[in-house]
């Protein structure tokens, strides 16, 4: 039965409305004469608490509010990869076809073109079992993406008794038949609803092992996240979480990304809408659009609709896993999210824990970041994907005991700690390099080590260890001046200073330096560690450290980074050569006078 | 202000109140429902009476009449004429609280806009359609640099000319006074409009008047064509108009007693920025706030940075250094320079230069922290020369005076005979090739 009541009470996006007593729990509800769209979030009595996604200006009481039966849900099928979507999967270009610029109010679009042919492959045959996430065939969703069709998660075990030939079909054809053990007839199509908030299943979880390539040094070098991973990267504002979330959107080795703009700015989504088609992807050569979902829902969005928009995010992040792909999810920032969910509350007059924040927040963390993992996908064929997540938070004042932030931590494995005296020196990225940590480095060790090289651990570790030496020693520095250190420590200190401008500092906006293989990773440290040990050598031999600080290789091992191209990457070696012959002979030769 | 035995007003919804004595005031709805609504009265509830008060529903939300006829004039806070002319005839009627623009229709903004001071063209560099604030505190010239800017700004190669939309919030007449004179003095005040809300108005008002301000920015941008420059001063007062009202509605309050939406508020208001698609005209905003104890962790600098595209940060020290215009570089950051500048649009060199000067100045101020403590004898050769590229940074590249118009080929050679006063190895931020070009050549 259609519930149908009335609103009673209107305060921004909150709405109560009685005569609800057959609406359920998170349905989706129509709200008003413009048919606004809203979600039942809490159900006392025959009185809903609806919160509404648009922009409630101008609602009164007595207007109507009627029921869909449904919860709020995406549409999962092909078409989805290259669009923007709001909050609530409605595809931002249809809104500005609809209500220009400007966004306007009580838009229904489909988040897919349902009449458009996609090219259709079918993989299973009559008389083939399918279950709940099986494969029934392919679509070419972008040249860069093979869309599986898969059979909804929730299904029973069925028969193939029909399945189209090879050929164009828009997402409404019914493609197949099966029949159920039951004896039930069911038709196939390319497309299937599932509900936000409800995790997709899977038949088994597997431990990440396998790193995602970032080609950002301080990431894959120093604390690196792994597929199927949890990460957060918190910081004031301007410390770089946006930038860093652009470049693992860019540049991770993962086939689909979905980007969430969760209460954040305009220009920042149009940056990735106008970028993104004419970045390359480097594995590829394919422009990154191909393979990227946006949902946007900026900070002057209604505020409703950025709290689902996470959920939306990572519905269709589950779905391409499901498929057997490598997910990326990058959600800035989550804090919004929260404040989302502090603003709803207020209004609902719950009781709030610290900070104004509903006592749920931490339970609602833990729930999304619990959704990132590397799994068995169910159905046939055997496949795996993953989904990784990794969420920027905007601690008020650039405080990391606010509430948010600290109940991020206890989700999360990795922790990029971003440093606001960092990014005023402009050291970007700006993750404090003592505060950070990975708790995958020894799962993933592994990999490196089979496909980089097997000192990559032990490279990690020594340049590691100058920079924790450094920490210790500046503040000796501090204390008492430079010229109070004995000259090995001095070196320790210059060796730093090269690590940080040579390694960890990477500007994202450089052509070169924006990406950086894990090859080109490796031969830096390698060189940066080299010089150490040839310096601390050429010490113990008497050799003077002024000499030392003087060698113009020094200025060459700064700026490999952004010098030095991938595709000449043995241009390195040479520098490792010219490195080994600046400690040869009598340094002093080979000094030049500034 | 709470009226009963309401039964057709609606959400948003602009109220008309009528005193005893015939005094009228608008307000509008912001919680309705069980026959009651809760109205916030623009212009304070003080004086109204619990009886002999009459309240009218308008059965619309607040709107402003737009036309071409609004340049030149003064307006109050909530966009009544101010300056004794007649009401200005409306080509339409806007929705203050204007609508999101969609991601999908925004232009992304490019073009550089020089507006003569070396720090912001070289350092910060602004863009057409950006929201860039100033930081300030107490007694810092916060203004006149945002005149400066105003009546300098120019897009190299165009002759068009900003239109000023200017928002005076809750502040004192001699700041308001000084704009005008200063729009006057240019030639600029045919091309602006000004709302007015001085400290002693009512502090209600003060939550319309950038929302008034923005829409006719937004109306003479993208209907008339115009490259808008809006500047709304002091944003600290207005979210303090929002504590009071969230403080009198007993709503949970965030931080330092602002409510929890204080960043969405924000957000709708300075969101109303940018360029776009198809259109000729822009928005660029530049909000004023000062910063409660020269505090920038505070939640109004806090949130506005986390919304805006950047932030200009004024120095108590440097301004007591005597040195104008004060800019904090190391706090200060333009988010959208690296989209501005470059090959093609200002200078190949541009953003190495300006990166290689924030490197330059930040080591400088360690080794001042250093030299404080261990004496210059203790700081090594290089170290020295940090020192003076620190001093020349603050005399040569920063001072300037609130009339000198430097154009960028100026600002730009004044950072390279700071960088040239540095080893060549210290300059690792910048290409060879550029080391060749100006380093070399500056030797
Ligand atoms: N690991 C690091 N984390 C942060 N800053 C570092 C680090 N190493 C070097 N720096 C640089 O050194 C400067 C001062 O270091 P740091 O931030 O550790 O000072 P601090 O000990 O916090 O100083 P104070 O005691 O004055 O707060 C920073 O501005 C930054 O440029
Ligand atoms: N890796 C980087 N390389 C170069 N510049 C960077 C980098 N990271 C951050 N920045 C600079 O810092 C600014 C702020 O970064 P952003 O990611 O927008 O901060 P946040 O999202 O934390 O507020 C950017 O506009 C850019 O100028
Ligand atoms: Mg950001
Ligand atoms: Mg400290």
């Amino acid at each position: 039965m259609v519930a149908k009541g009335k609103i009673v009470w209107v305060s921004g996006p909150a709405v109560r409305a009685d005569g609800m007593s057959s609406v359920k729990m998170y349905e989706t509800v129509e709200v008003g004469e413009s048919k606004l769209i809203g979600e039942v979030i809490r159900l006392t009595g025959d009185v809903a608490f609806i919160q509404v996604y648009e922009s409630t200006s101008g609602l009164k009481p007595g207007e109507e509010v009627v029921g869909t039966g449904q919860p709020l849900s995406v549409l999962l099928g092909p078409g989805i990869i290259g669009r923007i979507y709001d909050g609530i999967q409605r595809p931002l270009d249809d809104i500005a076809e609809k209500s220009g610029a400007f966004i306007g109010r009580g838009i229904t679009t489909s988040p897919v073109d349902m009449k458009k042919k996609f090219k259709f492959n079918p993989t299973v045959k009559k008389d083939d079992t399918i279950f709940g996430g099986s494969i029934l065939g392919t679509v070419e969703e972008t040249p860069l993406l093979t869309h599986k069709i898969l059979v909804p998660p929730i299904f029973p075990e069925a028969t193939i008794t029909e399945i189209v030939k090879e050929g164009d079909y828009d997402l409404e054809d019914v493609i197949g038949q099966a029949n159920s053990k039951n004896g039930d007839k069911i038709g196939l199509k390319m497309y299937h609803k599932w509900p936000v908030r409800k995790p997709r299943p899977y038949a088994e979880r597997y431990d990440p092992t396998v790193p995602l390539v970032t080609g950002q040094r301080i990431i894959d070098t120093y604390f690196p996240i792994a597929k199927g991973g949890t990460g957060g990267i918190p910081g004031g504002f301007g410390t770089g979480k946006t930038v860093t979330l652009h470049q693992i959107a860019k540049w991770a080795d993962s086939q689909v990304v979905v980007y969430i703009g969760c209460g954040e700015r305009g220009n920042e989504m149009t940056e990735v809408l106008v970028e993104f088609p004419h970045l390359i992807d480097p594995r590829s050569q394919r422009p990154l659009m191909e393979r990227t979902v946006l949902v946007a829902n900026t900070s002057n969005m209604p505020v409703a609709a950025r709290e689902a928009s996470i959920y939306t995010g990572v519905t269709i992040a589950e779905y391409y896993r499901d498929m057997g792909y490598d997910v990326v999810l990058v959600a800035d920032s989550t804090s919004r999210w929260a404040e989302a969910l502090r603003e709803m509350s207020g209004r609902l007059e719950e009781m709030p824990a610290e900070e104004g924040y509903p006592s749920y927040l931490a339970s609602r963390l833990a729930e999304f970041y619990e959704r990132a993992g590397r799994i068995r996908a169910l159905g046939s064929p055997d496949r795996s994907g993953s989904v990784t997540i990794v969420g920027a938070v905007s601690p008020s004042g650039a405080d990391f005991t606010e509430p948010v932030t600290t109940h991020t931590i206890r989700f999360i494995k990795t922790f990029w700690a971003l440093d606001t005296r960092l990014a005023y020196s402009r050291h970007y990225p700006s993750i404090n390099w003592m505060q950070s940590y990975s708790g995958y480095l020894e799962d993933i060790s592994k990999w490196w080590k089979e496909n980089v090289s097997p000192d990559w651990y032990d490279l990690r570790a020594e340049s590691y260890h100058i920079l924790q030496r450094e920490d210790t020693l500046k503040e000796i520095v501090r204390l008492l001046g430079p010229e109070a250190l004995p000259d090995e420590e001095k070196l320790v200190m210059e060796v730093a200073r090269m690590l940080k401008i040579g390694i960890l500092q990477q500007n994202s906006f450089d052509k070169v330096d924006t990406y950086c293989s894990p090859v080109k990773q490796l031969k830096l440290v390698r060189l940066m560690v080299k010089f150490y040990k040839e310096s601390q050598k050429a010490l113990k031999e008497g050799k003077s450290l002024a000499d030392i600080r003087a060698l113009p290789i020094i200025t060459t091992l700064l700026k490999a980074k952004f010098e030095v191209t991938d595709e000449q990457i043995s241009k390195l070696d040479e520098i490792d050569k010219q490195l080994s012959d600046s400690f040869k002979g009598d340094i002093e030769e080979v000094k030049v006078s500034v | 202000m709470i009226i009963d035995g309401v039964t057709t007003a609606s959400f948003d919804e602009l109220v008309e109140i009528e005193t005893d004595d015939g005094e009228r005031r608008l307000g509008k709805v912001l919680e309705i429902g069980n026959g009651k609504a809760v109205v916030q009265v623009f212009e304070g509830t003080t004086g109204l009476a619990i009886t002999g008060t009459r309240v009218k529903f308008l059965g619309k939300t607040m709107a402003m009449p737009v036309s071409q006829e609004l340049l030149g004039r003064v307006f109050d806070g909530l966009g009544r004429p101010n300056d004794g002319f007649p009401d200005p005839v409306a080509d339409k009627f806007l929705d203050v609280n204007g609508e999101p623009m969609n991601p999908q229709s925004r232009e992304y903004p490019t073009s550089f806009i020089q507006t003569g001071v070396s720090v912001i063209d070289g350092m910060l560099t602004l863009v057409r359609g950006q929201k860039l604030p100033i930081f300030s505190g107490s007694g810092m010239p916060h203004n006149i640099l945002a005149a400066q800017i105003a009546r300098q700004a120019t897009v190299v190669g165009t002759n068009e000319d900003f239109a000023v939309v200017f928002a005076a919030i809750g502040v004192q007449y001699s700041e308001a006074q000084y704009f005008k004179r200063s729009l006057e003095e240019s030639g600029a005040l045919r091309r602006s409009v000004l709302f007015v809300n001085l400290a002693d108005d009512p502090a209600i008002e003060r939550i319309i008047t950038p929302r008034v301000a923005l829409t006719v920015a937004e109306y003479l941008a993208f209907d008339l064509g115009m490259h808008v420059l809006a500047i709304l001063t002091d944003m600290t007062n207005y979210a303090e108009a929002l504590r009071e009202i969230s403080a009198a509605r007993e709503e949970v309050p965030g931080r330092k007693g602002y409510p929890g939406y204080l960043y969405t508020d924000l957000a709708n208001n300075y969101e109303r920025a940018g360029r776009l698609k198809g259109k000729n005209g822009s928005v660029t905003q530049m909000p004023i706030l000062s910063m409660p104890a020269d505090d920038i962790t505070h939640p109004i600098p806090d949130l506005t940075g986390y919304i805006t595209e950047g932030q200009i940060v004024l120095g108590r020290d440097l301004f007591r250094k005597g040195i104008y215009p004060p800019v904090n570089v190391m706090m200060s950051l333009s988010r959208l320079m690296k989209d501005g500048v470059g090959e093609g649009k200002t200078r190949s060199d541009h953003m190495e230069v300006g990166n290689q000067l924030y490197d330059a100045y930040s080591r400088a101020q360690e080794v001042r922290a250093l030299a404080e403590i261990v004496g210059k004898a203790g700081l090594t050769g290089v170290d020295l020369k940090y020192l003076d590229a620190g001093d020349s940074f603050e005399t040569h590249f920063l001072k300037q005076s609130p009339d000198e118009n430097r154009n960028l080929d100026e600002t730009l050679s004044r950072a390279w005979d700071i960088l040239a006063t540095l080893p060549e190895g210290e300059l690792t931020k910048i290409k060879d090739k550029h080391i060749q070009q100006y380093y070399k050549a500056n030797k």
